[in-house]
């Protein structure tokens, strides 16, 4: 299926044609050229070796843990991983590429083609990737060191007046997986969905931490605006989006940036913008356009990288269950809806723990209802990393809802018990905060019975129409039953003898 | 002991050291004093006398407790490309004056390892470029042999040092003849590997797809001997051969099979190609090398006739592909994590600009325009890209050769030295030079320079030997055998003055 | 294909070199006096031909050395910044980079 022969929703008479660039930073331990480590949050150049830092004489060794990770993406995506593949120079100047080149990939890519599948809403929707390549991540400018601080430096900084930038190599030489996608996507919705469901695929094959905050998945996304049936229009860059939010944000001001542009008789100019969060807008950079030739050329230091059919079938052989042949098994083994199927493969960590639930409860509806309610709402507030709520205890709890020992409201009391950790056993905790539902039919009506007695002006009140007044009564019978009785089944009595 | 120490090779130096005829002490001092009074000729950058004792000592240590490497305790230098944590490293530019490394080159490391003494760093063209060592941002280097004439380049220091018999042997690197037309030019014997023999971890990149480390000595022997420590597989290097260190002085000394006393050279087939005996080859260095090439014949082998059609070609495709390198490579240099940084800008791209067009001279602002504009948008196919295609076909004609005979003989250079400050105005003159050097280093094949006589002025004449790829064993078998019977690598300058003795 | 001023500038921009005038115009008579004998070998046909982009392709397949992903240096940042023109607080120091 081919988005853009689906029919797609104009923007003021315009259709938005998006494809997006996605940099995910590969969680090897070490960067992708030279021995230093990864990790996030060292001192300033602490985790910067001789190679990051391009001292002279240095030379690149490649990251065998990069390359299974690009092929383990590529079988995922169900692209074609190229048997023999080139890193290039991409050559231009800035103080946080050392080398004065980035070595990246050009014109033979690691992995070729390949597609997405996700939601938006109820519909599906498939963005074709063109490829997608390994490459060097670069360092990092921090801003506002001040000219005091410079004076005091070791080293002459020259005469210098104005303002410094401080550069962090740490970064530099992380491998990254540049994934590029067709330009097959017709709304800022459908590009989040994708960003999404490309952020849950690279998690869930564990090649990415998927931090954003950190900057281990970012997004630029190319956007341009048409008349339907109009070729291309020029499109602009959008770089390093890093939430969802933003992008959604960002590239719909953009839209509107640009037809606006266009209706006043402007025409789009080819740009790289980033978004201005704070504002909610999106800016030209300032750097010119001249610098754009790369003078791309196969990088005389690395021979070509060889990927044989061995390994390749070693790693399809150790390849996870992915999320949308999980959530098909889902549907199938639990009658789960398409929906909350691809709900419960949003991540691993909550596909594992919807299965653990629905073996161990036997409602899977049940339970994939509190996964994405309860469970989600407190776990996104938490920050905690794991679900502090046993799937057995969450199975049993839906057991007691669905068998009638509970009522709803009774089930949220004992849910937050359990995620407090004030005990695992469901039944002990029902009996301890005494939520047993009333069961005895015969005592629920002599009740309802004493509440209509004691009750006639509401009774009256609800014959003639009063909503209210019926409530009232509910409440009544919950109070004269302590909170035990089902409101439903009091609410179902009162009907009946009330007619 | 008989003659001035200096005069002794590497492997005569083993032998003394062994014999307990001197000390390492003794024999570093001896070649720190000699670079002192020889300090006209310009050969050494950085001489630091303190690290070279305490290795000496540290050597005479090892020998006394049984060590007995061939290399303990040998004095040598390294050309100024190599990084070295114990001197400053600056690869002839101002660009990097003043520069440490904290590491030191993969060979510098195995050759310290095997015991040498390192005296410090030897002068050299700008980055490696350049066949003069007139490139050097700091000063000339002169002609052992000749005062008034270049050493060549661009290890030129290196070879000028050795010739001067500042020490018996150095490190070089060759990227389009860098170690075969000094070597030429000051009498002594080179040797550039195959590519990939020996590590360029350490080694400021020129062209990293021709750069490749060597030795400058006084025989093959000693260059069998160095390398030997030198060479093999570098892990911190991708584009290092998956091969150990070689044997090399063993394969030196291995006879020939139906060899004999007086034709130790029988049966080696040497193609000599029409394409490196033009018209415009000098006819003192001619004469010189036709007799060094009828010795040979005389020593048992069979001089066989080859063509490599397009030697001519050989420089505009090096002259592409190099400079295409070295515009990326030297990229690094920009002000911002070590090197030079210029007292005065504006802002960032003015400390670029300025750093940079400070820090780098003439010819290698010359070859950053050329890279540039070779790789530039427009420009790829027909000039990078075809460059290297006509790479592979130079490369696919020595194979041709190869079928018909085992090394390659011809000239290094097509003249003698030239003087000091001739060639300046127009390089491309200069690039026409190389003619003879080139055809070898874009096909990455080994090469060697073996003084075969003198020419005009009195001033030496080398042959080059050119072998198939990791053939370097029969490079040095066949220069041996040579210099057994011959003794132009034993020629030395005559003494100018007092300084010499 | 000869060289104008136009080129000398462009290059010199991508290559962040400052070239005064006299050096820019001897500069292109340089570059001239190169692309002419360069010339000889745009004329040579090649099609079919593989590029030889390292000589290690012509002895056999070379292929790319794939290291293990181990952490193994151990960085020393004082001594990698010993040649740093201006350092503060391990940081490099430029003119702020305006975006």
């Amino acid at each position: 299926m081919n988005n853009a022969t689906r029919p797609a929703g104009l923007v003021r008479g315009y259709e938005v044609v998006i494809g997006i660039e996605t940099h995910a930073q590969l969680s090897t331990r070490s960067k992708i050229f030279s021995g230093a480590s990864t990790a996030f949050g060292a001192a300033p150049n602490t985790q910067a070796s001789a190679v990051d830092l391009a001292l002279p004489g240095t030379l690149p060794v490649a990251n065998r843990g990069a390359v299974e990770r690009a092929i383990r993406f590529g079988l995922a995506v169900g692209a074609q991983v190229a048997p023999v593949s080139i890193f290039a120079r991409k050559n231009y100047f800035y103080p946080d590429l050392p080398k004065g080149y980035q070595i990246s990939q050009y014109e033979t890519p690691v992995v070729q083609g390949g597609a997405v599948e996700f939601f938006v809403g109820d519909t599906p929707h498939r963005v074709q990737l063109t490829r997608a390549h390994l490459e060097e991540d670069a360092g990092k400018s921090m801003h506002g060191v001040s000219r005091d601080e410079a004076e005091r430096s070791d080293g002459a900084p020259g005469d210098f007046h104005g303002a410094w930038s401080g550069i962090d190599l740490n970064r530099a030489g992380t491998p990254l997986l540049e994934i590029v996608t067709e330009p097959d996507m017709r709304s800022s919705a459908e590009a989040v969905e994708y960003a999404r469901a490309l952020h849950t695929l690279v998690v869930w094959l564990g090649i990415c931490d998927g931090n954003m905050q950190e900057g281990s998945f970012r997004c630029d996304a190319n956007v341009s605006v048409r008349r339907p049936g109009a070729p291309l229009g020029t499109r602009r860059e959008i770089k390093n989006l890093n939430s969802f939010r933003f992008m959604q944000q960002a590239i719909d001001y953009e839209v509107q940036w640009q037809i606006d542009l266009i209706e006043d008789g402007g025409s789009v100019q080819q740009a790289t913008v980033l978004f201005d969060a704070e504002h909610g807008e999106t800016r030209a950079m300032r750097s010119k356009e001249d610098a754009h030739d790369y003078r791309y050329f196969p990088d005389p230091d690395l021979p070509p990288l060889a990927i044989g059919a061995d390994w390749i079938a070693r790693v399809r052989a150790e390849m996870p269950e992915l999320p949308r042949e999980r959530a098909a098994r889902f549907q199938s083994e639990y009658s789960l809806s398409l929906y909350d199927a691809s709900m419960m493969t949003q991540s691993k960590a909550i596909a594992v723990y919807f299965e653990a639930v629905a073996r161990a409860g036997k409602e899977p509806k049940l339970a994939a209802n509190w996964i994405m309610g309860e469970v989600s709402r407190r776990m996104n507030a938490s920050g905690l990393a794991e679900i502090p709520l046993a799937p057995a205890a969450l199975a049993a709890l839906i057991v007691r809802i669905s068998d009638r020992t509970i009522s709803n409201a009774a089930a949220r009391q004992v849910f937050d018990a359990l995620w407090a950790g004030e005990g695992s056993d469901v039944d002990a905790l029902i009996d301890a905060k005494g939520l047993r539902q009333m069961r005895d039919a015969g005592a629920l009506e002599q009740i309802v019975d004493d509440v209509i007695a004691a009750n006639a002006r509401s009774v009256e009140e609800f014959r003639a129409g009063k909503e209210k007044a019926f409530n009232a009564l509910v409440g009544q019978a919950m109070k004269a039953s302590r909170g035990k009785a089902d409101p439903t089944e009091v609410g179902a009595l009162l009907r009946e003898k009330l007619g | 002991m008989s003659g001035a120490p200096h005069a002794l090779g590497v492997a005569g130096l083993g032998r003394a050291l062994a014999a307990g005829e001197l000390s390492s002490v003794e024999i570093t001092s001896h070649l720190l004093d000699r670079f002192a009074r020889h300090e006209r000729l310009g050969t050494a950058l950085a001489i630091d006398p303190e690290p070279a004792l305490t290795q000496a000592q540290a050597a005479d240590r090892r020998r006394a407790a049984g060590d007995a490497g061939p290399l303990v305790g040998i004095p040598i230098a390294h050309k100024d490309i190599f990084v070295t944590r114990d001197h400053v490293t600056t690869a002839g530019s101002r660009m990097l004056a003043g520069y440490r490394s904290p590491f030191d080159a993969t060979v510098v490391a195995r050759l310290a390892d095997a015991g040498t003494v390192t005296l410090g760093k030897l002068n050299c063209d700008e980055f490696a470029m350049g066949s003069s060592t007139e490139n050097s941002a700091f000063h000339v280097t002169r002609n052992p042999w000749d005062e008034t004439r270049v050493p060549g380049g661009s290890s030129g220091g290196s070879a000028a040092a050795v010739a001067a018999r500042l020490l018996p042997a150095a490190t070089g690197t060759d990227t389009g003849g860098s170690i075969r037309q000094p070597a030429s030019f000051c009498g002594i014997t080179g040797i550039k590997p195959t590519y990939g023999v020996c590590s360029r971890y350490g080694m400021i990149a020129f062209a990293s797809s021709l750069d490749q480390a060597g030795v400058l000595a006084q025989s093959a022997e000693d260059c069998a001997l160095l390398l030997g420590a030198m060479s093999g597989f570098d892990a911190r290097d991708s584009t290092s051969a998956e091969r150990p260190p070689q044997d090399f002085r063993a394969l030196l000394a291995a006879p020939r099979d139906g060899a004999t006393a007086g034709r130790p050279l029988h049966g080696l087939r040497i193609g000599v190609p029409k394409e490196f005996f033009p018209a415009a080859l000098a006819s003192d260095v001619e004469t010189a090398l036709r007799a060094a090439l009828a010795e040979m014949a005389r020593l048992g082998a069979t001089l066989v006739d080859v063509q490599l059609p397009r030697t001519e070609l050989s420089i505009p495709v090096y002259y592409l592909i190099a400079p295409a390198e070295a515009s990326s490579n030297l990229s690094r240099f920009d002000g911002v994590r070590y090197g030079h940084r210029a007292e005065h800008y504006a802002d960032l791209q003015d400390l670029y600009r300025s750093s940079r067009s400070e820090g780098f001279g003439a010819e290698v602002k010359r070859r950053i325009m050329i890279g540039t504009y070779v790789l530039s948008h427009g420009y790829y196919d027909a000039y990078y890209l075809q460059a290297q295609k006509l790479r592979r076909m130079i490369a696919d004609d020595f194979q041709t050769c190869f079928q018909r005979c085992d090394v390659i003989a011809g000239p290094v250079a097509p003249t003698v030295a030239w003087p000091l400050g001739a060639q300046s105005d127009d390089p491309v003159a200069n690039y026409l030079a190389d003619i003879f050097t080139l055809p070898a280093s874009l096909a990455g094949l080994p090469g060697m320079s073996v003084p075969a006589g003198f020419g005009a002025g009195g001033m030496p004449v080398g042959l080059q030997l050119i072998g198939n790829y990791f053939a370097e064993g029969t490079l040095l078998h066949a220069a041996h055998a040579f210099q057994q019977a011959t003794d132009w690598h034993a020629r030395t300058p005559p003494p100018a003055d007092a300084r010499d003795e | 294909m000869a060289l104008t001023l136009f080129d000398v500038r462009r290059i010199a921009e991508l290559a962040r070199l400052d070239l005064g005038d006299d050096e820019k115009a001897k500069m292109l008579e340089q570059l001239n006096s190169f692309f002419r004998i360069v010339e000889q070998m745009s004329a040579v046909e090649t099609s079919g031909i593989e590029p030889l982009y390292t000589p290690l392709a012509a002895v056999q397949e070379a292929h790319l050395r794939l290291r293990d992903d181990v952490v193994s240096e151990r960085v020393d940042r004082e001594a990698n910044q010993q040649s740093a023109p201006a350092i503060s607080d391990g940081l490099y120091l430029v003119p702020k980079v305006i975006e």
